[in-house]
Formats: structure tokens, sequence, C-alpha cells
């Protein structure tokens, strides 16, 4: 990573407040250290939780392992009937997802706004690429993708662009703007799919799911059968994203104001930014993320969409666990998304045994390692009181100058 | 002092042209000319809304001309809307119309508030003194559950009250301790505790009642019977449950602890600027830990409602709450930090879920998209479009002690 703009040191920028810089003393404090320690330990105390309720969870962490087609490592193979071959590709499937989401939440945050409305942009994303795919059946494959993909991120980047002008005009709290859209985004969506809705399917006029999507927009699978949820081409778009990110933010002019903006809107603002115009433009391009993240599920091996799929969707929130534990960096992203993408995968459908652990139960075991890692990697005190005691090899109380309490104040 | 002296003068009149007069009547009138084509008025003729709404409009035009240009256009909008909605009442059926508008409607509407009368006010107490809690869904889940099993266990709901406030209360003590003393960002901290609610609430159902399986006959929260045979009261108000009654309680309760008492100043001041509240011997940290633990307790209280309460009838499904402790923080702010505000505003949200389950007489989809409407009336206050909504000034600011 390469910041701009004086460094702060860690006790100083931690006690400034503004988002941005307390995420920029994370990026120095430990590395990746603090989000591995912070992952080992979610996992540790979510198997007491395991172990507390008569389990064994070094046997559950195995089949969850197993679950989630990562052993395929260890004797690689093409053929999709492996059943660890199959595995790993479902969990790529989900990791496509988590990538996209993630990096709108990471997007966001590197302007210093808090996107929590991924979920809300990725239910637009879904809602356009199955009218596109739909209702425009007849077009050649190529355009056809193309224009459901586009009009999808352009709708989730519209979405969250609301967000972003009530921001920019009368100062709206993005946090509670962008909650109320993933409300009001749900409850269209269900409307839409719903009894009578305008995208219910034409043939079961009972059943509240959509129509599958044209041939001609489904994403080409490359490993697996078309139709049986096989691996898409969708985790090359998201690691195109992931390209695209890292050249935005880095080497744009654009991703140098959105930083600016982030570290210090006052000082931007001094230094010529236009400050709300960037502010819209982040969240945007943030939005535009979870809108793809939408069109790529819907394009590339989900084709329908029901009113029982949308509230059990949670890849949106997890986006934030993914953006947040990636330190919202390309790379970190990735593997993020990777972990939870596994973890989403691997506990639900892996465990089909059942002998150590219910599939159900560990299911839920997701969200609690997901709350805990949230949880611990949005401690910098925490992470701040490692990094000091690592330097100095000797636990010490957080540093209590009176300059840094007064610009806390 | 001119205005004054010409109050004086001549009282009635003056108020009578007083534009804050006009556009409030202009208004009432708007939202009376539909209230003409429902039950019990029922007038079915479609010229009687549109008389009054044109009048309530015509006022509104008056108020703007008079200085009073939001509320004036505001007036104008009502009698649009009234006259809108009046006559699309006289175009529909007697029978459906008498099956959406009756006086269970009343007593529906503060059973669905009731959860989000509680959410609302334990976010109040939360934000008031600066720690914002956006996880008031996940404590709500929690006391929705651990209630169930408390009753079950315990034989009646009153272990189960007293297990969920108490889980409440503890998984907000967690929250409070990454919130004040870690000095996390709140928003991250109230994210990952919708998740920890969601996952545990979801392992343990699995793990205690297999998904399913909890035991018929549960101890229930008990209505309150009385006026029994009366007329409409008897219907509207007359078999309230135990918990909707508390939170008309606790509406009362909570604003004279927050606006009349020192224990609410205090709290308030650790909300606007703890730094002088900490200067002036308030200790910033116990207010603020103790008002995120009442918070998580109460909200756990409301989430008791959906589960043990006359619509759960002892039954818990995953994710339970859908979303009911984002309308009470909607609540909260659309009722601008206040408790009679969040209480108004929960009202509305009520009334709006249960028009929204009364509309599927017409088709089963007309309800859904109302289930919207609080969310896009919060999106609306807080854009400042009808008065701007205001937070207390340190909310979800850390705070350093010195």
């Amino acid at each position: 990573m390469t910041d701009p703009g004086p460094s702060p040191a860690p006790e100083q920028a931690a006690e400034t407040g503004t988002l941005a810089a307390r995420l920029a003393l994370k990026q120095r404090a430990g590395g990746i250290v603090v989000p591995i320690a912070t992952v080992v330990l979610a996992f540790l105390m979510s198997g007491l939780v395991v172990l507390a309720t008569g389990h064994n969870p070094l046997l559950a962490y195995r089949d969850i392992f197993r679950g989630s087609g990562l052993n395929w490592v260890f004797h690689p193979t093409t053929n999709i009937l492996d059943i660890s071959a199959y595995n790993l590709s479902q969990t790529l499937l989900q990791t496509t997802t988590l990538i996209l989401t993630g990096l709108a939440v990471a997007f966001a945050f590197r302007c210093g706004m808090f996107n929590i409305g991924g979920q809300g942009q990725y239910i637009i994303g879904i809602v356009v690429a199955n009218w596109v795919g739909v209702d425009f059946g007849g077009m050649r494959p190529l355009p056809h993708i193309l224009l459901a993909i586009s009009a999808a991120t352009f709708a989730g980047a519209a979405w969250a662009g609301i967000a972003g002008v009530l921001k920019a005009t009368v100062g709206a709290h993005e946090v509670i703007s962008t909650i109320m859209l993933n409300w009001i985004a749900l409850w269209g969506a269900e409307w839409l799919f719903g009894d009578g809705g305008p995208l219910q399917n034409a043939t079961q006029p009972f059943v509240p799911v959509s129509d599958n999507v044209a041939k001609s927009a489904q994403l080409p699978v490359f490993w697996g059968a078309q139709g049986f949820q096989g691996l898409d081409i969708g985790i090359f778009i998201a690691l195109a994203a992931l390209v695209v990110f890292w050249a935005l933010l880095n080497r744009t002019t654009l991703g140098y104001e959105v930083r600016a903006v982030g570290f210090n809107p006052d000082a931007a603002a001094y230094g010529g930014i236009n400050v709300k115009k960037n502010l819209i433009r982040a969240m945007a391009i943030s939005g535009a993320f979870a809108g793809l993240a939408g069109a790529v599920d819907m394009l590339g091996y989900l084709y329908h969409y029901g009113q029982l799929d949308i509230p059990v969707s949670q890849v949106g929130f997890l986006g934030i666990a993914v953006a947040l534990l990636g330190r919202n960096t390309a790379v970190g992203t990735l593997f993020g998304a990777l972990l939870f993408g596994s973890l989403a995968y691997g506990t639900t459908h892996g465990l089909n045994t059942g002998s150590v652990i219910q599939p159900e139960l560990a299911g839920n075991l997701t969200y609690i390692i997901q709350g805990l890692v949230v949880l611990f990697v949005g401690a910098d005190v925490l992470i701040l009181y490692v990094w000091n005691s690592r330097k100095r090899l000797r636990p010490r109380q957080a540093p209590k100058s009176a300059r840094s309490a007064k610009a806390a104040a | 002092m001119s205005t004054w002296a010409a109050r004086l003068e001549n009282p009635l009149s003056a108020r009578l042209r007083d534009p804050a007069t006009t556009g409030f009547a202009g208004i009432f009138l708007g939202a009376f000319a539909a209230f003409l084509a429902i039950p019990p008025i029922e007038a079915r003729a479609f010229v009687w809304p549109i008389v009054v709404g044109i009048v309530a409009a015509a006022l509104g035009i008056w108020t703007t001309t008079r200085g009073r240009r939001r509320l004036g256009w505001g007036a104008v909008v009502s009698g649009l809307l009234g006259i809108g909605l009046g006559i699309l009442a006289t175009r529909s059926g007697t029978e459906n119309l008498k099956s959406v508008f009756d006086a269970t409607l009343i007593a529906q509407t503060f059973g669905l508030a009731t959860p989000l009368v509680f959410g609302a006010i334990a976010g109040t107490f939360s934000e008031r003194s600066g720690v914002v809690n956006i996880g008031l869904e996940g404590m709500m889940l929690m006391g929705a559950f651990w209630c169930i099993y408390g009753a079950d266990k315990g034989g009646t709901w009153v272990v189960g009250l007293l297990l969920a406030a108490g889980v409440g209360g503890l998984l907000a003590l967690v929250y409070a301790f990454f919130a004040i003393h870690l000095r996390s960002d709140q928003i991250v901290g109230g994210t990952a505790v919708n998740f920890l609610a969601l996952g545990i609430t979801g392992y343990f159902f699995v793990q205690l009642y297999h998904n399913a399986q909890i035991p018929n006959g549960v101890s229930l929260l008990p209505n309150v019977h009385f006026l029994s045979g009366v007329k409409f009261f008897g219907a509207a108000i007359g078999d309230l449950n135990v918990l909707t009654w508390a939170s008309f309680v606790l509406v009362i309760v909570a604003y004279f602890v927050l606006f009349k008492t020192p224990i609410g100043l205090r709290i308030r001041a650790c909300g606007e600027h703890p730094r002088a509240a900490d200067t002036v011997g308030i200790n910033v940290y116990a207010i603020r830990y103790g008002c995120v633990v009442l918070s998580g307790m109460l909200v756990a209280i409301g989430g008791i409602y959906l589960s043990e309460g006359p619509q759960g009838n002892g039954t818990f499904l995953f994710n339970m709450t859908n979303g009911r402790g984002f309308i009470a923080l909607a609540a909260m702010i659309f009722g601008n930090w206040r408790p009679a505000g969040a209480f108004g505003a929960a009202l509305l949200f009520g009334f709006s879920s249960a028009i929204a389950l009364r509309l599927q007489v017409y088709s089963p989809q007309a309800g859904t998209l109302f289930q919207a409407l609080p969310y896009v009336l919060t999106l609306i206050a807080v854009a400042g479009v009808i008065g701007r909504t205001v937070a207390p000034a340190a909310d979800g600011k850390p705070y350093a002690k010195q």
C-alpha cells in the first residue's frame, strides 16, 4: 500500500477519530498478523461454544474444511464428479460474490464512509439482471450479457448514489440512509418477485419466483455443468474487479482524490479537491461493485430469484466482514472472501455425514465466527495494545497524552 | 411585539388568520378528506373527499403565501393525498372496507408497535448517552429466543422475561466494552452484534430445540381484559397485551427520566459534550455503560413480544425479527431521539404494518410495498425535507478519558 500524505504515529491516529485515520493505523499496526490473529481468536471462541454444547470442535472444523473443498489442493483433479472438486467449485462461487460485495464496502471505506447497504445494492443488481435477462430474450449472447451486467452495475451505483447525494447535499449520515435503502430494496424485491408482481414467473401464478434468465444471458460455465451450479466465468469478472479496484485507487487521479477525502476531508478541500463530488462518486462506485455482484450471481448460476431467497441472503452483510478483515485492500479482500466463502459453503453443505455436528448447527457457526471476526477487527485499541507491547516487550496502558485527548474531544 | 399587540386586540380572528393555524388546519382537513370515506362515517359519494381535500389544499396555498412555505406545501400534499385515498376508498367494496378499518385495527396497531416502542426507547437511551446502537436488531432477536427458553424451562413467562433481559443486557455489555473501553468503531461493533445474535440464536435453536420442536403450551404473555362488551373501546383497547401497556408506561417513564431528572441531564450531557460532562465530575464511562446495558435489556424485552406475544404464540423462527430492530432504529431517528417522538413514529410504523396486513383482502401483494413505508419516511426525514432530525452531538464518537 502506498498512502499519500503524512503518516501520524499510531497513538495519535487512534485518537483523531476519523474512520480513515483509524484504518490507516490498522494498516500499519501489525501487517497481516492482526487479521490472522483475529481469525484464530474467533475460531477459538466459536470452538468453545461447540465444545460447551457437547461436540468436538476439532472434528467439526475438520469437517468444515473438507466441506469447503479446500482439501482439493492435496489431490487436485479437474474431474467435477470428485467430491472435493465439486465442493471447491461451490466455494469459489460463494467467493466470487463475496469478493464483489467486499469491494463494495472497501471502496466506500477508503473514502471514509461506511457502506452498510451492500445487501440492498446487491438485491437491486439481482432484480435488474433478472429483468434484463428475462425480458430482453432473443438478443445475441455477448451483447445480452454485457447489457444485463452493465444495467445491474449502473442500478447498484444509482441506488448507493442516493446515499452519497444525501450525504453530500444535506449531510445525512450514510449509515442510516444505506440501512433504510437496504430495506426499501428488500421489500421492493419482495413485491416484484411475489404473487402478481411484475417479475413473477409467467407459468405458475402461485409460486413467488421469477422466470429463468434467457440462455443468451447466462454466463458460460467452465467447470461443471451449465444449469447445475457449475463454476461460471463470474470468478474472472470478480478477479478483474479486484485489479480495477486496486488500479482505480492507486493509479488514477480519481482514486487519489477519494483517498484524500477519506483521510481528511478538510485537508482535501483545502487542497482543491471537491469533497462533495468525491463522496457521491465513491458511494456510486461502491454500489456498482455490489450491483455487479448481483448480476454475476443472477447470470452465473442462480438464473431466477424468489421471495423466499431475499431474507435468507446475507452476502451484502458478509461483505462487511470480508472488507474489514481484508483491511480494505484488494489482496486482503480476496483472502477475506475466500475465507468466508469456504466457511459459508463448508458449514452449510459440506457436512453431509452429520456425525460430528449437524449441518444446521454448523451453518449458524458461520454467523458466530463472522460476528466475532467483525467484533475483534473493529477494536483497534486492542490491536494498538498488541502492537505497542510487541514493540516495547512489556505491557503498558494506552497512551493518555493531553494533546491526543484534546483531539478526541 | 406588534403581533402580540394585534392578538390582544382581536385574539380570535388573528389566531385564525395565523399561517401556522391555517397550515395545520389544512393538513388536518387533508387527513379528514380520506377519513370521510372509510368506516365509521363511510361517505359513498366521491364528491365529499374532493370538496374537503380542495379546501385543505386551498388553505395550504394561503399558508404558503403568508410565509410558512414548508407547512403550506405539506397541507397541499395532504389535501391531494386525501382526495386520492378518499376516491380510492369510495370505489372499493363496503365489505372490504369494513374488514380493513374496524376497531381491531387500533389494537393491531398497538400490538405491532410494541416491540418497536421498546426498541426505539432503548435506542434513545443508548444514543442520548453518545453510543450508537446498530445492534438493536440482534439484541431483540436474543430476547425473542431466550425468553422462550426461560419460559419453557422455568415454567412461567416471568422467568423468560428475566432471562431475555439478562441475555440482552449481557450482549449489550460486551458491545459496550468494545464501544466504550476499546473505542472500536460503533457501527462495526453493532454489525458484529447482529451477526453474533443471528448465529447464537440459530445455533441454540438447533441445539436445544432441533430447529422447531418448542413444546406446546409454553407460558405466554397474558392479555389484559377489561371493558368487555363496551362498543368500539372493548375491541380497540380492551384486550391488549400486558407488554403493550408496559410500553405505554415505558414512554412516560423514559420521558421523565431523560428530561426531568438529574440522571437524565447527565445522560444527555454525555451524548452532547462528554468532555464538559467529565469536567463537572460525571463519570462518562459509567453513564454510557449503564445506558447501553439498559438499552440491551429494553430491546430484548421488546423482542419477547415477537415470540411470546399474541402473534408469536410461543414459537421461534430463525431471524425472527426480520428487520424490526432496524425499524425501531428508524422510529428513534424519525422521532428525533425523543421518547414521545419515538413513540409516535413507532405507532405510525405499526399502523402501516397493520394496514399492510389488512390490505391483503384486496390482493395478496397490495400490502408488501407498504412494508417499506417506515424506511422511506425515515429516509425523507434524515434528508431534511420535512424538518431536519438532529442527532446528539457526540453520538457515535468514542470518548477517551483524560
